[in-house]
């Protein structure tokens, strides 16, 4: 009986892999159990103390770039979320002009006409093959030698451009503008029903409605004329150089605009190399016989060749977003307060806690980029040919 | 079967093998002296407290509390190899034990005494953090910068002093926070902020690579505490009273008189302090485990305490810092060490 069971873990393929998989899960879990021990003994025996009691310690520091309030009396936990929110604002901004960007050059890389296919080809190879935190760095160089702040460049004397940020206006809010808002949000849902409507009718007659054109009317002028009915409810804050500083109105640093640039440019020029293949990918048959129906130029590249290129396109792309993301922790080469700057880098400093914060940091990016996977994957099923194709 | 198994034999002896290395720790002293020379912590690059000069050879007060340990333990000041280290590695290197000392203005607090692990053994710098304005702004005083951008190094107190001092005379702030010292004279040379804050050492250091120094003045207010000074590790007081001595070392040398230049004659001084001090009388060496001639050994290679402030921050360097607080307790300052006995 015994003999058999041992016979059976050695001979049989089956029960051996499982044997052998578990043996290294274990050791694999001993190990990170011994490392994790020495690191806790190495820990008190030189006096160092841990735990994530730290975070609700006041920080004691401030932090400009922010878009919750944070004070220097909050806790390190608040500076956490203020340095995520900085990295999920530079990262989401990053992603939407990279792909704007990159769609751009992509189809730009593939027109008939020269110059502009060469330009893209020379932006694409350079800025490719050079480190982004290079860029990074030049972009900000470039920002900081914008004119001072006392000799700010007034744009329609309105929007005032300095060394220390884009200075804009801030809008105020009065009594009755929620009503605009609301109805803007109404016209988005009633344009997409719309569409549909249309749609359907489109395929029950064969007549096509301007439904582009409809819908934006909708979708802009129904608030514009909620905020005349609502008698303005609107007001702005304008900047006024006063002492150091403008007062008033809102400010984009230009640490924010360095890296904004910097990941952008960086990402578009990887992401117009997918958007070209994608489109290469789709074959000639397809545009050929997409113009001898007598589809217009930008109907065959909407209609026929974007839909079948995003399949190509999307999974490479997902892996771009996710690169744009992991670098954008290179903020604090320019100094924009991301979470490896302000929560990874300052409270890391003021406490001494490195383990536990690197631990917090890296298990936060783990987790965007994981969800950024995750709807990535989801888009990319809902792109795919359906059925058997 | 016996190769798996021989693979887990291996793999549970080398686990042990690395977690024994990890746990060892020797004496510090008897490391250094096995390894033939002292790994010091020091600045990246602060003119006049630890930078490399011209010739790659680093220099600066910092730089003469490592020398002065090495003519201490080996008897020759340049069995010295610096780590430059940034503000935020700085402790980490220490404790990891990298670095036998750091010594890199390093501002002793409770905290980083007690709850980091390190030992601060004594201070070779009173600072105290100030402001730099450029002066066509024409302030005066740090209580007329409400609304300004402020340039600062992250991963200091100089944050929380300055989050601190702003709150408490009811003034805003923008902060432009950057990594290190050279970062912070761009930014503010560019006029990215109106002010560059850090301690005033450092400002005059700052100040002193400028295309135009006297463009800029440093505000009157000094708003902290920044007591600078070596750190070691917590839990080896041996070596980190050999530290402690090799500092005093220097200051009880500029007490009494003793400089490189006439350290020899003064073997031959009447006052027994002094003898003691270069081991005419022995037995004080023997106390911290090193050689009856160490102070000797630091005054006639390194200096006193004041030939090594004149020679890298004192007035006639570019740097230009006057003596003030550290000038010896007997001058009107607070330097002051315990006596040699």
């Amino acid at each position: 009986m015994q003999t058999s069971l041992i016979r059976k873990i050695i001979f049989d393929e089956k029960s051996r892999s499982l044997l052998i998989q578990t043996l290294v899960i274990g050791l694999f879990a001993i190990f990170i159990y011994l490392i994790a021990q020495q690191t806790a003994y190495n820990l008190e025996k030189r006096g160092i103390s841990s735990g994530f009691d730290f975070l609700n310690i006041s920080a004691g520091y401030d932090i400009s770039i922010r878009l919750i309030p944070f004070t220097s009396e909050d806790t390190h936990l608040r500076a956490y979320f203020v340095g995520l929110l900085n990295t999920l604002m530079i990262a989401v901004c990053g992603c939407i002009l990279a792909t704007i960007l990159g769609f751009i050059v992509g189809i730009i890389r593939l027109s008939s006409n020269w110059l502009f296919r060469n330009i893209a080809y020379v932006y694409v190879e350079f800025t490719r093959n050079v480190p982004v935190l290079l860029q990074i760095i030049l972009y900000y160089s470039i920002l900081l030698s914008l004119p001072k702040i006392k000799q700010a460049f007034p744009i329609f004397n309105t929007f005032y451009l300095s060394n220390r940020g884009l200075f804009s206006p801030s809008p105020i809010f009065k009594e009755g503008f929620s009503i605009v808002f609301y109805s803007f949000v109404i016209a988005i849902i009633f344009t997409f029903f719309l569409k549909r409507f249309l749609k359907s009718k489109q395929e029950q007659t064969g007549n096509q409605y301007p439904i582009f054109f409809i819908n934006s009317a909708i979708i802009i002028f129904t608030p514009i004329l909620f905020y005349y009915i609502m008698g303005m409810p609107l007001e702005f804050d304008h900047p006024v150089l006063k002492g150091f500083n403008f007062k008033g109105g809102m400010v984009i640093r230009p640490e924010f605009l360095g890296m904004l640039f910097g990941l952008s440019i960086y990402t578009a020029a990887f992401i117009s190399e997918t958007v070209r293949s994608g489109i290469i990918s789709v074959s000639k048959g397809q545009r050929e016989a997409s113009q001898a129906l007598g589809l217009k130029s930008s109907f065959v590249m909407r209609l026929i060749i974007i839909p079948q290129a995003l399949r190509v396109i999307i999974p490479p792309l997902t892996s771009q977003y996710l690169n744009l993301t992991k670098n954008s922790s290179l903020g604090i080469a320019i100094g924009y307060a991301d979470l490896v700057h302000g929560f990874g880098g300052i409270s890391l400093n003021q406490t001494g806690r490195a383990i536990e914060i690197m631990l917090i940091v890296m298990l936060t990016y783990l987790s965007i980029s994981l969800i950024i996977s995750l709807s990535m994957n989801i888009y990319n099923k809902s792109v795919q040919f359906k059925g058997n194709a | 079967m016996t190769k798996i198994k021989s693979l887990f034999i291996s793999l549970l002896l080398t686990l042990g093998v690395s977690a024994a290395i990890a746990g060892s720790h020797g004496s510090t002293h008897d490391l250094v002296k096995e390894r033939g020379k002292l790994m010091c912590g020091s600045n990246t690059g602060l003119a006049g407290f630890g930078a490399p000069n011209d010739a790659g050879v680093w220099e600066g007060i910092d730089v003469d509390v490592c020398r002065a340990v090495a003519a201490a333990v080996f008897g020759d000041a340049s069995k010295v190899e610096y780590v430059p280290t940034t503000s935020k590695v700085r402790f980490t290197v220490l404790q990891s034990g990298e670095i036998d000392m750091l010594s890199r203005n390093t501002t002793w607090t409770l905290s980083r005494d007690v709850d980091l692990g390190l030992e601060f053994v004594g201070v070779n710098y009173y600072d105290g953090q100030g402001f730099m304005v450029s002066k066509d702004l024409g302030v005066s005083s740090a209580s007329e910068l409400d609304g300004a951008s402020v340039c600062i190094q992250v991963g200091t107190t100089t944050e929380m002093n300055l989050a601190d001092f702003f709150k408490a005379n009811g003034m805003s702030y923008e902060s432009v926070p950057v990594e290190t010292n050279s970062e912070a004279d761009a930014a503010y040379l560019a006029g990215r902020c109106d002010i560059y804050t850090t301690d005033a050492s450092g400002l005059y250091a700052s100040r002193a690579g400028y295309p135009d120094p006297s463009a800029h003045v440093v505000l009157p207010e000094i708003i902290s505490k920044e007591p600078l000074g070596p750190a070691v590790r917590h839990g080896d007081s041996e070596w980190a009273d050999i530290v402690r001595w090799s500092l005093n070392a220097m200051i009880i040398g500029e007490e009494l008189g003793i400089n490189s230049g006439n350290v020899d004659e003064m073997k031959g001084s009447n006052n027994p302090e002094v003898l003691r001090l270069l081991g005419v009388d022995a037995g004080y060496g023997a106390m911290l485990g090193l050689s009856d001639d160490w102070a000797y050994n630091i005054l006639s290679q390194v200096g006193n305490y004041s030939e090594s402030f004149e020679k890298h921050i004192g007035p006639n360097t570019p740097i230009n810092i006057q003596r003030g607080l550290n000038a010896l307790y007997k001058d009107g300052g607070i330097l002051y060490a315990p006596p040699f006995r």
